[in-house]
């Protein structure tokens, strides 16, 4: 007969999650957007998030080699880095790009500061800043979506930033990712199915997204054409890295609040700012700024948003 | 003698003002975009150093204590005018690169801090030294600094061309990149003495 009356300490009640199982359902996750980078710009796509990716994991491997501690390179974080590094630039790059940039996503957005759990970062984004700012020419050149040869494109992020009259893009092109882009934005319908697959297993919650990207639609809406409140906000939520990084970057466990209060105040700093750089700042999209300016706030919101524990004043 | 070797030698790598005092990060951060900069920049700093620290050893007797530091004060911008007013006059060039940072020598807390920890209570002979080592050591921080900066900012040494092909990485030449550099290095110092203990 089965003993059903076990006695054993707290916690009783166990789950089968663990930190790879949830990485490796996140990059399940992210590839139907690879998938459609790579059938909107070609096999190019492919090669440069293969580059990021092998880069990302040798140089977790290497690190941790080399400073003796566990080997964790197998529990899909760095994958996931990788993925997302890839999924931020444009397909055109020379393959030495995604490499540089994965290694210092790795080795100094992550590693250093002591490994999965305690950067203050969110490491993919801390590559593509490092290389936005050392290789510009390289990272805003875009290849012309579905014409497979090097035929370059601006976003439409860039060109209303240029204050050139816009080539209308009809807002079902865009969300299926007819457009100039990063390898991963760009089709918004993969991104979606991606965050529908994280929200249903409740690996993210809605608060830092929702917040984020009603901001983003609010504020541009209101500011984003000459006249007040006639802004095209559709056209800023489906352009740019918005929905990419609202669902796979600004829901880093690590570098963002702990708390539901902490979150929206996180998402709305995020809309903020990204709506703002998009309208008055010196780059047409911005994000992968946006973001990392929060994460770096976080401490902070997190100090003030602590859950009163029960029974204290 | 042996001691006054002592006192020029520290200043360069055990107590270097710039990766263990953790001195002057201000002009660091600022001139080290290129090595012709950093020269420049630690030969000013070395001279002021060396300067203020014999004049304040001199005078240590006689300043009374509650206003030593606006004495200290005083004697530095003296020496930091006789340097600008040379750098102006010799090589207007590096003047002109070099720019506020040279007048700021005035505040930089290598030179009051060798003043203040140092010169007001040791003789001449070893203040001399000490101001002379910190300045070398100074002077060789920022010349690593903006070596690694130059050549990975822009691809050069002194304005020469290493290698063709490389592809600068223009991080490495703006703000960001100094901070970069400096706390990579700072982690690195580190790891070396604590491997060494």
């Amino acid at each position: 007969m089965k003993n059903n009356l076990i006695v054993s300490g707290s916690p009783h009640i166990h789950k089968q999650e663990s930190i790879s199982r949830i990485m490796w359902t996140v990059v399940l996750s992210i590839i139907p957007a690879g998938i459609a980078g790579i059938i909107i710009f070609g096999l190019d796509a492919l090669w440069v998030t293969l580059a990021a990716v092998i880069a990302a994991l040798l140089t977790e491997a290497l690190f941790e080699i080399w400073t003796k501690k566990k080997i964790t390179v197998m529990d899909g974080s760095a994958v996931i880095t990788g993925i997302l590094l890839a999924y931020n630039l444009p397909s055109n790059v020379p393959l030495w790009l995604p490499v540089v940039g994965a290694v210092f996503s790795i080795a100094i957005g992550k590693q250093v500061f002591g490994g999965l759990g305690q950067n203050i970062f969110n490491p993919a984004l801390v590559g593509r800043v490092f290389l936005m700012a050392s290789w510009p020419k390289y990272m805003t050149t875009f290849v012309k979506p579905l014409s497979y040869d090097a035929v370059t494109s601006a976003t439409p992020l860039a060109v209303l930033k240029e204050g050139k009259i816009l080539e209308h893009i009809s807002y079902l092109d865009l969300f299926l990712g007819k457009r100039g882009g990063c390898i991963g934005e760009v089709c918004i319908l993969a991104l979606l199915i991606g965050a529908a697959i994280l929200l249903y297993k409740g690996y993210i919650s809605w608060h830092i997204p929702a917040t984020y990207i009603l901001t983003t639609a609010v504020f541009t809406y209101i500011f984003g054409a000459k006249q007040l409140f006639h802004g095209d906000w559709l056209f800023h939520i489906l352009n740019g890295g918005l929905i990419l990084g609202a669902f796979f970057m600004a829901t880093d466990y690590v570098a963002t609040p702990l708390t539901a209060k902490g979150q929206i105040i996180f998402g709305i700093g995020c809309g903020l700012l990204t709506a703002i750089i998009r309208l008055w700042g010196g780059y047409p999209e911005g994000a992968s700024y946006a973001i990392l300016m929060m994460n770096a706030a976080t401490p902070f919101i997190d100090r003030y948003t602590k859950n009163r524990i029960y029974g204290t004043k | 003698m042996k001691n006054l070797i002592k006192e020029f030698t520290k200043g360069i790598i055990r107590e270097n003002p710039t990766f263990v005092l953790v001195l002057g990060l201000c002009p660091t951060l600022a001139v080290s975009v290129s090595v012709a900069n950093g020269i420049g920049m630690g030969i000013a700093a070395t001279f002021v150093l060396l300067g203020s620290s014999l004049i304040v050893s001199l005078v240590r007797d006689f300043i009374p204590d509650k206003i030593r530091i606006p004495c200290y004060i005083v004697i530095i911008a003296t020496f930091v005018t006789i340097t600008e007013l040379c750098m102006k006059a010799y090589s207007p060039v590096l003047d002109r690169s070099l720019g506020i940072y040279v007048p700021l020598i005035v505040v930089n807390c290598i030179v009051l801090g060798r003043a203040e920890a140092f010169a007001c209570k040791n003789n001449l002979a070893s203040s001399f030294y000490d101001g002379l080592g910190m300045g070398v050591g100074f002077t060789l921080a920022l010349i690593l600094i903006s070596a690694i900066r130059e050549f990975l900012g822009s691809g050069q040494i002194l304005g020469h061309t290493l290698f063709k092909g490389f592809e600068p990485v223009f991080v490495f030449g703006m703000p960001s990149g100094a901070l970069l550099v400096i706390g990579l290095l700072l982690g690195f110092f580190n790891l070396l003495k604590n491997r060494k203990t």
